[in-house]
């Protein structure tokens, strides 16, 4: 009766041969880092340096100036003086509680993801508008990128390039990427299909076509995907400190383990206000810069 | 006799994954319907001859559904045959390299859409000289050139508005302005006024025929109504089913129908005619 045991049991594979397998798997990519871990890390060497030039200038300027410059972005990109005063209090309110230093790390490295992926979401995005068998190949990766629980990211990351600012901001990036990229092939997929067909019945390229008619009239839906892409890099941005980003991070993983809640909760608040700075901000600006798209509710 | 302006020779277009795989069936005369339920691939069009003159406006008529859209699309190729020639103005249409047909989109031909197909990000000025700036134009002389073209539509005083801004009928004018100002012989307009209320839509067709007579263009127009066919139309196609089933002078469509697909149109007509009168 022996045989009939996969009856009752999982038919399990031998432990030895699964260990084999995750041994090989695990040597090979260990070997594939010690081979190519110097080259790829000389390769971030620029991220490396712009990051720490931008920490370093957020951190080393006096902090009115600090609120002085993002108050005036805020206002270029929203103009409307309440978001200004907000952001003022905001700011005023976390450096008043002595989370000043670790606010302005998070912002410069949350900039640079954001910067990063919307350089790499972008013209993912379009490719894979304009393809529908990249988009085929494109969407279920996504979705897995998605779903994978984000701290598994963190081990071959951590593996190739160890600890430190550059494998943190790739596995932000890696968390934070897909929804750029979804809504940039939404957005693009959306446009009107006689606008775009008026512009090749006058000869556009397919450049001149993207450039002129598809990538503004998507636009809007891009904003709202590099909205997503921000909030889902503040997220990550408390994972990430557990391969040494500093920031807000660090506190909140510091209070977990120490059970401070009152230290977890001011610095996980100081994340929810530069959430919601960078979320008011880049949606005035979108809605700012593409108004004559909608009809003006007023008139 | 000398070449036609234009001329379509047997065209076919098939929609779907392998139109190559079922163009026998289409050629052997299965039904349409027949098809899409078997193979899942839609007739668009079926063994399409034309041939058009130059000057004049030539009407495409048929129902909704019956391949209009899809025939006016191939003479710039915004859609491509499964099977056919196209030859306008001694031009291979088919033939010509991608650099090559969108010199020729430029420079022969312009189109007017059912939707309008207006740019919503760009003012109306900057719509009416889109096709200029596609040629290169400098913007000081295309801006010239377009305000030329929104006086002749009755447009002056709007080159700063958006499109969101304007009603329908004028949306459609700056359709048409955008069309006439980059000068090519050809007109193709899909259903330019079906989308406009009946008032509006009898000044459009008024002011369309008064810009024919001083233009003299080529202009191949699509409508379902027959009145609006009959009005416009210097020679009259009337599709159904993806097939020509008759072509010639309006009179002829009016005195000879060619079946009861026709004669329903026909029918229509004097009936509103009667009821007017
Ligand atoms: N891209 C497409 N894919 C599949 N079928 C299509 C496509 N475009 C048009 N058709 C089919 O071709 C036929 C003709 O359509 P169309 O040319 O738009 O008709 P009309 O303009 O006369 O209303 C319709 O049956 C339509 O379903
Ligand atoms: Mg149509």
């Amino acid at each position: 009766m022996a045989d009939s045991s996969w009856l009752t049991k999982f038919p399990v594979m031998e432990r030895t041969d699964l260990l084999a397998i995750r041994k090989t798997l695990d040597e090979a990519y260990r070997e594939f880092s010690r081979s190519y871990g110097d080259p790829i890390e000389s390769f971030f060497d620029p991220l490396l340096r712009f990051l720490v030039w931008f920490e370093k200038l957020l951190l080393n300027s006096p902090w009115w100036a600090v609120i002085i410059a993002l108050t005036v972005l805020v206002y270029f990109a929203s103009r409307s003086w309440k978001q200004c005063l907000g952001v003022i209090a905001a700011l005023m309110l976390i450096g008043y509680f002595g989370m000043w230093d670790n606010t302005m790390r998070t912002l410069s490295i949350i900039t640079v993801c954001t910067l990063l992926s919307i350089f790499i979401g972008i013209p993912i995005g379009i490719t894979m508008a304009r393809s529908d068998k990249v988009q085929a190949v494109v969407t279920p990766t996504l979705d897995i990128m998605q779903t994978m629980p984000a701290f598994v990211y963190l081990i071959p990351v951590v593996m190739l390039l160890g600890i430190g600012k550059v494998p943190g901001v790739i596995a932000v990036v890696i968390y934070a990427v897909p929804p750029v990229i979804r809504l940039t092939n939404l957005g693009i997929r959306l446009v009107e299909k006689e606008v775009v067909e008026a512009a090749t019945a006058f000869g556009a390229n397919s450049w001149q076509r993207l450039w002129d008619v598809q990538l503004p009239l998507a636009m809007p839906t891009i904003m709202a995907g590099i909205n997503q892409t921000i909030m889902m890099a503040l997220a990550m941005v408390v994972i990430a400190s557990m391969i040494g980003v500093k920031g807000l991070g660090q506190p909140v993983l510091k209070s977990i383990t120490n059970q401070y809640f009152t230290l977890g909760l001011f610095n996980g608040l100081a994340i929810v206000a530069l959430a919601i700075i960078f979320d008011r901000v880049s949606q005035a600006y979108a809605r700012r810069a593409h108004r004559h798209l909608e009809r003006i509710e007023s008139a | 006799m000398p070449d036609p302006f234009i001329q379509v020779e047997g065209l076919y277009k098939v929609f779907g994954a392998r139109p190559q795989s079922v163009m026998d069936q289409v050629r052997g005369g299965k039904s349409k319907d027949n098809i899409l339920a078997e193979t899942s691939h839609a007739i668009g069009l079926r063994n399409i001859n034309l041939s058009i003159d130059k000057g004049g406006i030539f009407v495409i008529m048929g129902l909704s559904g019956s391949g209009k859209s899809t025939l006016i699309r191939h003479f710039n190729r915004l859609i491509d045959p499964t099977e056919g020639r196209i030859v306008i103005d001694g031009v291979d249409v088919l033939a010509l390299t991608q650099k090559d047909l969108e010199k020729f989109r430029r420079h022969k031909m312009s189109m007017v859409f059912q939707q309008f197909g207006l740019m919503p990000h760009k003012t109306v000025i900057e719509n009416i000289a889109y096709g200029l700036s596609i040629q290169g134009v400098n913007k000081k002389s295309r801006v010239e050139k377009a305000r030329h073209w929104l006086e002749a539509v009755e447009l002056g005083g709007y080159e700063d508005q958006y499109p969101i801004q304007l009603s329908g009928g004028q949306q459609q004018r700056v359709g048409l302005a955008r069309a006439l100002c980059t000068d090519a012989d050809i007109l193709l307009m899909d259903e330019p006024f079906s989308a406009l209320d009946p008032l509006i839509r009898s000044e459009m067709q008024g002011q369309l025929i008064r810009l024919q007579e001083k233009l003299q263009k080529t202009i191949i127009f699509i409508t379902h109504d027959l009145d609006e066919a009959l009005l416009l139309g210097s020679r009259i196609a009337i599709l159904k089913d993806g097939e020509l089933i008759q072509e010639g002078e309006p009179k002829d469509i009016m005195l000879n129908p060619i079946d009861d697909y026709v004669a329903a149109f026909v029918k229509n007509v004097k009936r509103a005619n009667f009821s007017a009168s």
